[in-house]
């Protein structure tokens, strides 16, 4: 069900301001693709666009295509709600429902659409879920304690959990792993790893390291000057932008002579 | 850390301790002490009252701590101790009318109150006996369907000040006119209720729900306005984790927001609930005014608590000293009510903070 | 492939749409409510315009009726302020900068507790307590002070007087104008106040310096909420006072003016015809006065806001 990502000539504006400037690239199915580039570079816009969760902010807009195996995200016929079922995605901190459970926590995808499942089928749903996100021997035995309860890590794999129980053909994650200590860190890192057997997966990270860690291909942003709008500077496999990028900006971005 | 240096320094720094001078720590424990002695003598010799005695001794210490501390200390530090007298007596003036409005209401109210007098209607009641049972009945019910009326205007329009209006005009008119309804008198609400239900009733209307109305317009800007901050507090990362899992706008803010900012909201409408209970002006007005217990908001006249305090106190009737006894019975039985209203409304907050720390 | 997969169904979005058009509609109905009071009120009210002396309490046109009631609603208030902005003030700095922090908080519960008492109570407290215990004064003050033409007398033998009925408004007026006083004052940045500490500052003079700049424009209009607040009470003035309805400035005597509020909830319930209406017409009157002090106190704190945000 993973699925590649096509995008053409994408502008992406907040009201007037031009944060994103003609963005063209091809995400590969069943892959990590890892977006990096010094802050405010609009790499983070530029996830957000790919399930229109930037439409959130009011007078955000864009221009150019996003199509997911074809299918246009940005038609006037499509409905951005049907676009987020579709694709999932992850924050920076992990944000689980307070009011829930972790049980409901994993299921919170599915009750609040109001679908009705049965007992034993919701049951499946979560175990599958927190399994697929290397959280289940954890809580197995609380499930019906409040997500918040969970360690920050812990938190982060149970909405990875939530995120992939409604069964996403992409997962965007917007660097998931800043508000991690080490080791729940390389955990998330192991799960990525797993999860891009079954899913396209895009990460936003601030983490060189980790994108040379867990992606395949890296795209590098950066801003076309102070003030102006981000641009994408390479996007090639990640072992050649961290080896020898084509680009010189690249290069002094990754040996960290900037940013 | 000073250790090191403090050596030298020592003989010299001690000099400008004494130099300046400094009243000692219980200075002012004393100076009230001697100056309540002071005031309770000569009130005593000229039959002043207690309240006056206090007074006196406040004004004493208030002079005699800046007067001591200008001898022992400098012309600053007075002005210091005067200031700081000055606050404290502040307070201790706020603070006789409470102390003394709720001794007067418990002495002269509690020992009203009993079975009779908590079960039994005014109606056909001469002179002793009788109850407040119909007031109470009222004022539980116009209570109850003012809360009906204020809670989901209050509320929704409080979701749409938060999640839909954004810095629309619409909304930033809705906001200015909320924060000038909370200034609007309550007999004014009143009259409103009164000339809106006059128009289609004919004039000299009475009803329950007429009240309601009324104490809507008072009761509404408080729920807007804490329901607003409520919701407010809820993080933008859960309304962006609902919608990331597909979950349109309107179910967001049902099962995701809501929930979230619950306690808060409930406390809120506890706080306005205590606000409008012991509204009386315009019950005054709209819902009159009876002897019988009445459980129609939609006929006739409406005893409320506060109207029939009001009513005991200055038309007693007859046999004033039991009307007027009635009156601080039932005014102990509606400051018990908001007081306990207010304990809830804070319980319910305390719950919440308990339960974010706990879970984080 | 079409596109018709992400295609919202229409029940969804009609769902979204009731949704916000509901709550946009509970926006309205408060905004109709708003404009329904004024409507209905000056609908009411116009009538008395042709009101004659029997409907007037002896008043020969409307004006002549609503301008003593003005006066002392004014004055009424006025005395409140007086009498509460400074012992507000008092109270906030006393549970902000003054008082230890549990001490501040018990503090600050027997405030709410004051804010609780319901407005019939204090009418109760204001005839059995306050104005007894206020009488020797104002005899005192009648004895010594009579050429001042506010205690000219002759004094009051039951204490209801104007004077007592704005030292309740003022107990009552108190806890609002504390609350506003008392979140400002916790607000003075941290630093302002270590850096006059640091310059060797005592306390007061910290509280001079750092906190009272700061708090000033909030403080102008929390004592404006607080009289706007005190301009429509009414059981309370309309039980304490004792009123003949004259103009004077004579605060302890036994004829006083009478306030709008009051005049209303003690007249309302025996009038008829046209009295209603002249009734309905002096609210018309308290709510534009309350109005404009509200909106007045709020542009204060708009351009306090404006100026800090430059």
């Amino acid at each position: 069900m993973a699925k590649s990502i096509e995008v053409t000539d994408l502008d992406i504006y907040y009201g007037d301001f031009l944060a994103v400037e003609g963005v063209s690239m091809r995400i590969p199915a069943r892959s990590v693709t890892a977006l990096i580039g010094p802050s405010g570079c609009g790499k983070s816009s530029f996830l957000r666009s790919l399930n229109r969760m930037h439409e959130v902010v009011p007078g955000a807009r864009v221009r150019g295509t996003v199509a997911v195996d074809g299918q246009s995200l940005y038609d006037a016929a499509v409905d951005p709600v049907e676009v987020r079922r579709q694709i999932g995605m992850v924050f920076q901190r992990p944000n689980p429902f307070p009011t829930m459970s972790i049980y409901h926590n994993v299921l919170a995808g599915m009750r609040l659409n109001n679908r009705r499942i049965p007992r034993a089928e919701a049951d499946d749903v979560v175990e599958r879920s927190l399994r697929g996100a290397n959280l289940w021997e954890e809580v197995k035995d609380r499930l019906n304690k409040p997500g918040k309860d969970l360690s920050g890590g812990q938190q982060q794999r149970l909405c990875i959990a939530r995120a992939i129980a409604v069964r996403p053909q992409v997962l965007l994650m917007d660097e998931p792993c800043s508000a991690l200590d080490p080791i729940s860190t390389s955990a998330i890192e192991a799960l990525i790893d797993e999860l891009r057997r079954d899913y396209t997966i895009v990460i936003v990270t601030h983490n060189m390291q980790q994108a040379a860690r867990v992606s395949q291909d890296t795209a590098f942003f950066n801003l076309a000057a102070a003030g102006g709008p981000g641009r994408l500077v390479e996007m090639n496999p990640t072992r050649q932008v961290f080896a020898s990028p084509d680009n010189p900006d690249t290069e002094a971005y990754v040996s960290g002579r900037f940013g | 850390m000073i250790d090191v240096a403090l050596e030298p320094v020592q003989p010299h720094f001690a000099r400008l301790v004494v130099a300046e001078g400094r009243l000692p720590r219980w200075a002012p424990a004393l100076t009230a002490v001697v100056s309540l002695a002071a005031a309770g003598l000569a009130g005593l010799g000229l039959g002043w009252s207690p309240v006056a005695v206090v007074a006196g001794a406040a004004a004493l210490h208030a002079v005699g701590v800046p007067a001591w501390s200008a001898v022992v200390e400098n012309g600053r530090a007075a002005v210091d101790r005067l200031a700081t007298s000055l606050v404290w007596v502040a307070l201790a003036v706020a603070l006789v009318p409470l102390v003394s409005l709720i001794r007067q209401v418990v002495a002269l109210g509690a020992h009203q109150i009993d079975g009779e007098f908590l079960t039994w209607s005014m109606r056909n009641v001469v002179g002793s006996g009788g109850g407040i049972y119909h007031a109470v009945v009222g004022t539980v019910l116009i209570t109850l369907a003012t809360t009906a009326i204020s809670v989901p205007v209050g509320l929704l329009a409080a979701i749409y000040l938060v999640e839909y209006g954004g810095g629309s005009r619409t909304a930033s008119t809705l906001r200015f006119m909320v924060d000038v309804m909370t200034g609007i008198p309550s007999i004014v609400a009143g009259l409103f209720a009164y000339a809106v239900f006059a128009l289609v009733l004919g004039p000299g209307i009475h009803l329950g729900i007429g009240g309601s109305v009324a104490l809507s317009l008072l009761m509404v800007p408080i729920v807007v306005r804490s329901a607003e901050e409520m919701l407010r507090l809820v993080p933008v990362e859960l309304r962006e984790a609902s919608y990331a899992l597909g979950v349109p706008k309107w179910r967001t803010v049902v099962r995701v927001v809501l929930p979230a900012a619950r306690a808060g909201i409930l406390t809120g409408v506890t706080l306005a609930i205590a606000r409008v209970v012991g509204e009386t002006a315009p019950l005054l007005i709209i819902a009159g005014a009876t002897d019988s217990v009445n459980t129609n908001l939609f006929g006739g006249q409406m005893e409320s608590l506060p109207v029939f305090i009001y009513y005991s106190y200055t038309q007693p009737g007859l046999h004033p000293q039991y009307a007027q006894g009635h009156a601080w019975g039932a005014a102990l039985v509606l400051i018990t009510i908001v007081v306990l209203l207010n304990l809830a409304a804070r319980t319910l907050g305390r719950l919440l903070a308990l339960r974010v720390n706990r879970r984080r | 492939m079409s596109t018709d997969v992400w295609a919202g169904t229409a029940r969804r979005r009609l769902a979204d749409h009731a949704f916000a058009g509901t709550t946009r509609s509970a926006g309205l109905v408060i905004l109709l409510a708003l404009v329904g009071v004024v409507v209905f009120l000056t609908g009411e009210g116009l009538p008395a315009l042709t009101a004659g002396a029997v409907d007037l309490r002896g008043h020969g046109n409307l004006v002549a009726y609503l301008w003593p009631l003005l006066f002392g609603t004014v004055l009424a208030a006025a005395l409140a302020m007086l009498i509460a902005a400074p012992l507000s003030i008092g109270v906030a700095l006393a549970t902000s900068h003054f008082a230890p922090r549990p001490v501040g908080r018990a503090i600050g519960y027997a405030v709410d507790l004051l804010a609780a008492i319901p407005s019939v109570v204090y009418g109760l407290w204001g005839i059995g307590v306050l104005g007894p215990w206020l009488v020797p004064i104002y005899q005192w003050l009648g004895e010594h002070l009579s050429w001042l033409p506010f205690f000219s007398g002759p004094v009051s033998a039951t204490g209801r007087t104007i004077l007592t009925a704005a030292v309740v408004l003022a107990i009552m007026v108190l806890p609002i104008v504390t609350a506003i006083a008392r979140e400002i004052f916790t607000q003075t940045p941290t630093l302002q106040e270590e850096a006059a500490l640091a310059l060797g500052a005592t306390r007061w003079e910290m509280v001079r310096l750092a906190v009272l700049p700061h708090a000033r424009a909030g403080l102008v209009s929390a004592v404006m909420l607080g009289l706007g607040r005190a301009l429509g009470e009414t059981m309370a003035v309309a039980m304490v006072l004792s009123a003949t309805g004259v103009v004077t400035l004579d605060l302890t005597s036994s004829t006083n003016p009478s306030t709008i509020a009051a005049n209303i909830a003690l007249n309302f319930p025996e009038s008829s015809g046209l009295a209603v209406n002249a009734l309905i017409a002096s609210g018309l009157v308290l709510f534009a006065l309350t109005l404009a002090v509200n909106v007045a106190a709020r542009a204060v704190v708009a351009s306090r806001a404006r100026s800090l945000g430059r």
